[in-house]
């Protein structure tokens, strides 16, 4: 089927944002509320999109548009074309719906700003840009989309970017992404070098056809982008960094979308991944890997939205984790995705309103007894709380506890390998997020006298009251009567797997809830009572390399950064003795010998005659030469 | 055998004839106009005589090849578009003819005289540089369409006597002027003496002047083989003398540096077409089967060339001398084109012809904008700076650079390109090899003015860029926006082209 409207999408906040930005200060005064308004406009297409769908049947789901042919040359063609099917609309209605909380939230969280309107002209572009990602029909549109969001990221990260650190957080998060973009760009080559085709149906159609090992090539590579944009173990230092963009994108952004855009990729390149076993293996090793490593940095943080950057990292690596398992674990991924959106999303805007009435305090030593000062938010942040420990019935809960029990379905050793980590994860998140509630709403107050915290306005609280009830009920919904493993499995799961089950469901959630209780046990124990301002000092050796965040950056500046300066450093020497050298020398030996020929211009007419007389006797007796 | 009077094909030779008749009414008005009226008056016969012309042109495109005036002009594919190019060329010419006083008040007062002065002061201008023009277009109209040796003879004579003239008529410097017509008129006398000569010795080979004769002739005749040799290479130093090809080349500086700028634009840009055209003609229609004869000649010729107008180039502190060796070095690679005898070369050179006419004029036009209070200022190193005076002209006339230059999303890329690819494909790897080094040469001195212009702070403040006027503003945005969009989008110009490229036999 296809449908009309689908460019709409993109088009409205790409020509909103384009407006903002071209009209300047002229639309300050309304450049909030016309993005805000976009946005929303686009929240209502994706509505009725989704409304329609429902109503198709199952076969006919998924709608295209084409927009235009976008290269052509010879055989291969590519269009510029849209796919909305059942795996995109869910992304459509989470970047549109939590796209537009999040806008009507900055009205308020940036209104002191006075480039608040620049800062709504790219979270519009972010909005398209992000869209086009995940409606694109091919890996080459959306690449455009994924590089869009990777701009929109990298500007909106260093919006303030007056402050250096700011901006050098910005580029550290664009030099991370890139290596991840190289990723996808050698996987399209590979596509194209093996299927001819990059849509995602024409690699589909012909993926039977091709060789494990291209497949296992263009799975490692998409995985290698998927790390990149996902702040995967090894490249996910940049995201820690990232917080230092205004809070409602690292609400939007860095916990809800465009960090989840890896878990999209993956699963959106199932039809490659299912045939990839050593691919599979390979992205499940990654997610464990990070699940624990954001989880264990997350113990240590002080700043409360680098700990929650540490726990976004720790819950997309359980989504990546769940993907890597295939057709069993896509669905339980996207519904991960789904409710992390909005109970992270929750949190990183009850962070933000925190933040708002303390004065920009961001260091968790300083809080203490805030519930009492902010009930709203409180209470909204206790309940995305609640859902990302997993407590029942909570959204955290069911999707969290489903891919523990896909990770123990894996079957043999590295079924239970994996679903420890995953139950240790568990335990380790009911740690640190208890340890953030305990440290920011209860205990003594820390923070400086006069400065009298207060609750945050209504279109702050409004858009966490939003998410806060989505983190409460989107769990339930989601999964009862496996709605969202039905509803994906024809883009997803299309041979319809039987799953075996290596423990009984019972005894995993059982095992899940025990995790938790361990978790917020040890958390109270431990941070129950008054604390100090300053974090303790005399502390162990674990503690202190987890407070460097498990050494990330001193083993990136170690293995790259100095290397890397050291090999720009020969590069540049070398350009400037040996190449520079030779251009200087083939322009100063041209200019010797022009200023040698330019003798033979005289001026005398006579010897220019000469000349030609000369010219044309030599020609003569060598065409004579040549011909006899 | 009675006399049978010449039927002349009125139709086939309208675009030539109206151009002409033109120049004819030209003399007339400057005979009997009065002085005040004059400009105007020619200006519009001039441009109405151009435009008029090239609907002809346009009416006559896509019809079957006719030979007209007793089959001494022959109207094909590649005469038709040479000629809409040349009338294309001319009438930016005219814009830049009109636009200034570049003329000398009264060419036949010695410099310096008092005589010279009062007719400064009165204010008069020397219009007949127009028809003058006209006469010069003409020839070059009929000179690609020339079908026997004669005819071509008289096209060249008709083209050149002109220029020589017009060559003189600078208003400043007028003994720089004056020195550059004489020499031109010398030299070129000298060369058409060559090119008399090789057409004696070709009539005593094919015993026939008409091309289709020699032609016949060459290929399997009884004719004798040093008289084809003798009467081939002097007919090609005649034409290599026009194009401005080395060794031949000697005039081509001094005598675009002298004469006044609208009316070097002119010659740099549309003579090249016309010889070029004669040129192709000649050897793709006539000399085809000698070519083993006259190819290394021309391979050496146009590597010789190349690098001689490359390599000069780079000496140079005068703008207007630059671009002189710039359109010696574009002789070479249009001598590529000529070598590759193909289809693609045939059509390599018409596009690359069309390409480097449009964007010399629009470089031209750009160096009469720079000034100071005694006139055009050509030294290289007043124009430091320009950039900071004039952004627009200075970005402009750097496009026309890179165009040159070779640079890609320009029309001289896609020309170097295509002619480069005709002579490969045709075999002749050696001219290619040095055609692209040459290029990067010239690259070198192109870049160092656009530098110049862009990044060094200017020393004094003397020179200015005027504020061109409505003609040279249409001018030099048409030459920069074709010289962008051939560069762009050059497919459909080509296949445009594609539809011209075959030579009658």
């Amino acid at each position: 089927m296809t449908s009309e409207n689908l460019v709409y999408l993109i088009a409205l906040p790409l020509f909103s944002s384009a407006l903002l930005m071209l009209l300047g200060r002229k639309a300050d005064k309304w450049g909030h509320i016309f993005a805000t308004l976009i946005s929303a406009s686009t929240f209502v297409i994706g509505a009725m999109e989704f409304f329609a769908m429902i109503d198709r049947p199952e076969a006919s789901r998924a709608v295209t548009q084409k927009l235009f042919t976008w290269i052509s040359v010879g055989t291969f063609n590519v269009d510029a074309g849209l796919l909305l099917d059942q795996l995109s609309i869910a992304f459509v209605l989470l970047i549109t719906g939590v796209g537009t909380l999040i806008h009507v939230y900055s009205i308020a969280y940036m209104s002191h700003d006075k480039d608040r309107r620049r800062f709504f002209a790219y979270l519009n572009f972010f909005i398209a840009a992000m869209l086009l990602l995940v409606l694109g029909d091919s890996y080459l549109n959306l690449y455009v989309g994924w590089e869009g969001v990777g701009l929109a990221s990298y500007l909106l990260i260093g919006f303030w970017n007056q402050k250096p650190e700011y901006a050098t957080a910005a580029k550290k998060a664009f030099v991370a992404n890139r290596v991840g973009d190289f990723g996808l760009s050698v996987a399209v080559m590979i596509a194209f070098a093996n299927f001819g085709a990059v849509s995602f149906i024409g690699i589909e159609e012909k993926v039977g056809g091709a060789s494990e090992t291209a497949l296992t090539a263009m799975g490692l590579m998409l995985l290698l982008a998927a790390v990149g944009k996902s702040a995967q173990f090894p490249l996910q230092a940049w995201l820690g960094d990232a917080m230092a963009g205004p809070t409602p994108v690292s609400a939007l952004i860095h916990a809800a979308t465009m960090v989840t855009a890896g878990v999209y990729l993956i699963t959106r390149s199932n039809f490659i991944f299912d045939n990839a076993p050593t691919a599979q293996l390979a992205v499940v090793i990654v997610g464990t890997i990070t699940l624990l490593f954001g989880a264990i940095i997350g113990m240590a943080k002080d700043d409360i939205k680098k700990a929650l950057a540490a726990s976004t990292m720790s819950q997309i690596g359980y989504m990546i984790m769940a993907s890597g398992f295939g057709p069993a674990g896509y669905a339980f991924a996207i519904m991960h995705l789904l409710t992390h959106g909005f109970f992270k999303a929750g949190m990183f805007l009850g962070a933000g309103s925190v933040m708002h009435g303390m004065n920009d305090e961001v260091n968790m030593r300083r809080y203490g007894g805030l519930a009492k000062f902010m009930p709203i938010t409180s209470i909204t942040f206790g309940l995305g709380y609640l859902a990302i420990i997993g407590v029942p019935p909570f959204a955290g809960f069911y999707s969290k506890d489903k891919i523990i029990e896909t990770a123990f379905n894996a079957g043999g050793l590295q079924g239970v390998l994996f679903g420890s980590a995953a139950l240790l994860g568990a335990v380790i998140t009911a740690f640190y997020m208890t340890r953030l509630m305990l440290m920011t709403f209860f205990g003594n107050k820390r923070w400086a006298q006069g400065s009298e915290p207060h609750e945050s306005p209504f279109l702050m609280w409004a858009p966490m009251a939003v998410l806060a009830v989505g983190s409460v009920a989107s769990g339930y919904l989601l999964y009862s009567g496996k709605a969202i493993v039905k509803w994906l499995a024809p883009v997803v799961d299309k041979n319809q797997h039987e799953h075996t089950e290596f423990l009984p469901p019972i005894v995993v959630t059982t095992l899940a809830v025990v995790a938790v209780i361990i978790g917020v046990s040890i958390a109270f124990i431990k941070y129950r009572g008054d604390l100090s301002e300053s974090a303790p000092s005399e502390v162990s050796i674990f503690t202190r390399v987890i407070r460097r965040d498990l050494l990330q950056d001193d083993a990136n500046e170690f293995l790259f950064m100095r290397p890397g300066q050291k090999l720009t450093q020969l590069l540049v020497k070398t350009d400037e003795s040996v190449i520079d050298g030779a251009v200087r020398a083939v322009g100063s030996s041209a200019l010797g010998s022009a200023r040698g020929m330019r003798k033979l211009q005289t001026g005398y007419v006579r010897n220019y005659a000469l000349l030609i007389l000369i010219g044309a006797l030599v020609a003569l007796l060598a065409a004579l030469a040549v011909t006899i | 055998m009675g006399f049978q009077s010449p039927a002349l094909e009125y139709g086939a030779l309208a675009p030539m004839l109206i151009i002409f008749g033109a120049a004819i009414i030209g003399v007339i008005v400057e005979a009997f106009a009065a002085a005040r009226l004059r400009a105007p008056i020619q200006l519009a016969i001039s441009l109405g005589a151009v435009v008029l012309s090239l609907s002809q042109v346009w009416r006559l495109r896509g019809s079957a090849t006719t030979t007209a005036a007793v089959n001494s002009v022959v109207i094909d594919g590649p005469v038709l578009f040479m000629q809409g190019t040349i009338l294309i060329l001319s009438l930016f010419a005219f814009f830049l003819i009109a636009d200034i006083d570049a003329f000398a008040a009264q060419a036949s007062a010695v410099p310096g005289s008092n005589e010279e002065a009062k007719a400064l002061q009165s204010g008069k201008i020397q219009t007949e540089v127009y028809p003058l023009t006209l006469f010069a277009v003409g020839g070059m109209m009929l000179f690609p369409a020339a079908n026997d040796l004669i005819t071509l003879f008289v096209a060249l004579e008709v083209l050149s006597l002109p220029l020589y003239l017009m060559a003189g008529l600078s208003r400043r410097r007028r003994l720089l002027s004056q020195e550059a017509a004489l020499k031109y008129f010398l030299l070129g006398a000298y060369s058409s003496a060559f090119f008399l000569f090789g057409a004696a010795f070709l009539y005593g080979f094919a015993g026939d002047v008409s091309l289709a004769g020699i032609r016949s002739a060459v290929s399997g005749g009884p004719g004798n083989d040093v008289f084809l040799i003798i009467g081939m290479v002097s007919l090609s130093v005649g034409l290599l003398f026009k194009v401005g090809a080395a060794p031949f080349h000697a005039w081509t500086p001094d005598v675009y540096q002298g004469a006044p700028t609208p009316i070097t634009a002119f010659m740099a840009a549309a003579t090249k077409v016309a010889a070029f055209g004669a040129m192709l003609r000649i050897f793709y229609v006539s000399l085809g089967g000698a070519v083993y004869s006259w190819k290394p000649i021309f391979t050496a010729v146009a590597i010789l060339t190349m690098v001689v107008g490359s390599v000069i180039a780079i000496a140079q502190r005068d703008i207007k001398r630059m671009l002189a060796y710039s359109s010696i070095a574009h002789a070479g690679f249009l001598l590529t084109g000529v070598i590759a005898l193909n289809q693609e070369g045939l059509k390599a050179s018409l596009f690359y012809l069309a390409s480097y006419g449009i964007a010399t004029i629009g470089a031209f036009a750009i160096v009469t904008l720079v000034r100071d209070s005694s006139g055009e200022v050509g030294d290289l190193n007043r124009w430091v700076g320009l950039a900071k005076r004039s952004p627009a002209m200075a970005l402009i006339f750097s496009l026309f650079l890179l165009s040159f230059a070779g640079i890609p999303l320009t029309a001289g890329f896609i020309g170097k390109f295509t002619i480069f690819t005709a002579a490969y494909e045709s075999g002749n790897i050696a001219v290619v090899v040095a055609g692209v080094l040459s290029s990067a040469v010239a690259a070198f001195f192109y870049i160092r003015v656009i530098v110049m212009i862009f990044f060094t702070d200017p020393e004094e403040d003397t020179v200015t860029v005027t504020i061109p006027s409505l003609y040279t503003n249409l001018t030099i945005w048409i030459a920069a926006i074709a010289t962008l969009a051939l560069g762009i989008f050059p497919a459909p110009f080509l296949d445009f082209i594609a539809t011209f490229a075959t030579f009658t036999r």
